[in-house]
């Protein structure tokens, strides 16, 4: 994307490349520091040194660093009253950052146009990496999404793994989609008021959303381009009713649901191309929410076939049916809304516990399942592309709104979006690496 | 005559309201009179022609005639199945038909709150297409039935209970051609 541009590597300072040569089982590998492995169960802990200048980058930083849920913040307040005394860019006192509990230490120091990011090892009494990042001003539209770049990265210079800051929501709230920062910032709406619009799924490389237009009781598929909102609708879904569009990870097919007389199937589309081919023979009933795994070769969807809707997962060309999250008829509830994760070792769905929908991860290797909500109504969760994190639709606080959960810790927050917001789609790595790491 | 109409449009309307109480008669429903969608008119001026007097009367007959075209049918949770209760309301639309071969017909489906908003659009056009199957299994030729769905979005009850759902698990008919002049079935 055009945000590449302005992440400079800087050629690491002289004084950079000694300190590296000062230690001993690490190396620098294409700006990735090689040595710190990340255990999920245990979190370093991590402080953002406070400084002058640049608050809101900081901020942001800081905020990022949180929401990756992979690090203890340690918070320090005002340095004077915690002995601090360290000057900007000068040497870290590393005892005392250790003392508070810190095992990183990220410093962010301005220099015109330009921030330098350093991530300090503080229990190796190091500097780790460093990079100098040429931001656009905080004035311009790409701002914000510069610095969750820089934050992606920090976390993988800590972790391996780069976090989840550069990324972004598509969801649903009155009938029209709209588009919003991973922290809940810049939203804005995508479709026009007066229509109805759901459904929103991201293209692999976030340029481009599909979603169902639906006028009168039918619906078709759309394309849409971020940026220009240029938007055409996909051949062959002007009859009929055409819902739940998904592109496929080489983002030259999309798979969605047509209603007709004769039930729901799901077709697959090559972009560009007339034809759609048809995968299910519903025969009366409901086959719908396709969702790719993401090598491309399997598609886990909802059925009615044996009466109430289900998890079922195909071949990619149809064939190859089979059950996918095992059920007792007439006990077990509904199940709605599959999204295969992005390391392709589960899907998440909702079901009906009592009534209520619940959040669930099913294993797909061994058929395991977890329910991962059990407060309120939760429903139509979207993976975040590190697969650990998921963001859904709760009504927990009263009103239905965006929430997001770390499936490894548990932690929750929610995101401030306007009210009854639904359908959220979380966008891929959408600049930096786009990396995903897998499951140990 | 008039007077026993309009009894008849009354009895209807106290019979819909009944009806609209409980969420969905289960025993055979007691073989209606015409039923009526719209209220009952507002008494006539005295007629001074019988011109005047039998062009009101056709019109009475061809609302009521559009009120059985348009009468809704019910299902139950999650079902698309038409039920033997609502088989007669759609006999006598395809006996309508049969004999107005100029009206077509939209069938709309409807489904309550519960599950997704995106299966529920699926699990209306079900509903509706299922109608549509039926009237074709009376002779109704297809064309002239256009079918479409809109899932939980038009709820025609706002509430959360039992019989809100009830009532919200439906097919609509609309007239989309042909529905000015009818003519009753043979």
């Amino acid at each position: 994307m055009r945000l590449l541009h302005y992440i400079v590597l800087a050629a690491a300072s002289t004084s950079f490349a000694r300190g590296l040569a000062a230690q001993d089982t690490t190396h620098v590998e294409g700006g990735v520091r090689v040595g710190i492995t990340y255990n999920p169960g245990d979190r370093p802990g991590l402080v953002v040194i406070p400084g002058t200048g640049i608050d809101s980058v900081r901020a942001i930083v800081k905020r990022d660093l949180d929401f990756s849920d992979r690090f203890k913040m340690v918070e320090i307040g005002d340095p004077r009253s915690n002995g601090i005394s360290d000057a900007p860019g000068g040497p870290l006192n590393y005892a005392l950052y250790k003392a508070l509990g810190a095992e990183f230490a990220v410093e962010l120091l301005t220099d015109g146009s330009k921030v330098t990011a350093r991530l300090h090892d503080i229990v190796r009494s190091t500097l780790a990496n460093e990079q100098l990042v040429g931001l656009p001003p905080p004035t311009d539209a790409n701002f914000r999404l510069a610095v969750h770049v820089l934050s992606d990265e920090i976390a993988r210079w800590a972790t391996g793994v780069p976090g989840i800051a550069a990324t972004r929501f598509l969801f649903v709230q009155n009938g029209r989609i709209w588009l919003m920062d991973s922290d809940g910032f810049l939203v804005r709406a995508l479709t026009p008021d007066g229509q109805t619009s759901l459904s929103p799924a991201w293209s692999p490389d976030g340029r481009r959303m599909a979603f169902t237009r639906l006028v009168q009781g039918r619906g078709g598929v759309f394309l849409y381009t971020l940026g220009t909102g240029e938007t055409s609708q996909l051949p062959g879904t002007e009859t009929g009713l055409n819902i739940t569009p998904m592109f496929a990870p080489d983002g030259n097919h999309l798979a969605y649901a047509h209603s007709d007389e004769k039930g729901t199937d799901i077709y697959v589309a090559t972009l560009g191309q007339r034809n759609a081919q048809r995968l299910t023979a519903g025969r009366f009933a409901d086959n719908l929410s396709p969702t790719y795994s993401p090598d491309g070769r399997r598609i886990a969807f909802i059925s009615t076939r044996a009466g109430p809707p289900q998890l079922y997962a195909m071949a990619a060309d149809g064939t190859d049916q089979e059950l996918l999250a095992p059920f007792d008829f007439g006990v077990t509830g509904p199940s709605y809304a599959p999204e295969w994760s992005p390391d392709g070792a589960s899907v998440v769905f909702h079901r009906e516990v009592s009534g209520v929908p619940q959040i669930f991860v099913l294993t797909v290797a061994g058929q395991k399942l977890r329910q991962l909500t059990s407060q309120g109504r939760n429903e139509d969760a979207t993976w975040a592309p590190d697969g650990r994190h998921l963001c859904f639709v709760s009504d927990r606080s009263g009103a239905r709104q965006l929430w997001v959960i770390d499936a490894e810790t548990g932690r929750v927050r929610q995101l401030a979006t306007p009210g009854w917001a639904r359908l959220p789609a979380w966008s891929r790595l959408l600049a930096g690496a786009a990396v995903v790491a897998p499951k140990p | 005559m008039r007077a026993s109409s309009i009894l008849s449009v009354l009895a209807a309307a106290a019979l819909l309201a009944a009806c609209g109480k409980k969420p969905a008669p289960e025993q055979p429903a007691p073989e209606p009179p015409a039923p009526a969608h719209e209220e009952a008119p507002p008494p006539p001026p005295p007629a001074n022609d019988d011109a005047e007097r039998l062009k009101r009367e056709a019109e009475a007959r061809a609302k009521a005639l559009r009120g059985e075209l348009t009468d809704l049918i019910h299902f139950e949770f999650d079902k698309a199945d038409i039920r033997s209760t609502d088989q007669g309301i759609l006999d006598r639309k395809a006996g309508i038909l049969a004999a107005n071969s100029t009206v077509r017909l939209q069938i709309a489906g409807h489904c309550d709150e519960r599950g997704s908003d995106e299966y529920n659009l699926a699990l209306g056009n079900r509903r509706a297409a299922a109608a549509k199957r039926y009237l074709t299994g009376k002779g109704v030729d297809e064309g002239r039935l256009d079918v479409v769905s809109y899932g939980k979005e038009r709820p025609l009850d706002p509430g959360h209970s039992e019989d809100a759902w009830a009532r919200n698990r439906r097919d609509e008919f609309e007239i989309t051609a042909g529905g000015e002049n009818l003519t009753a079935p043979k």
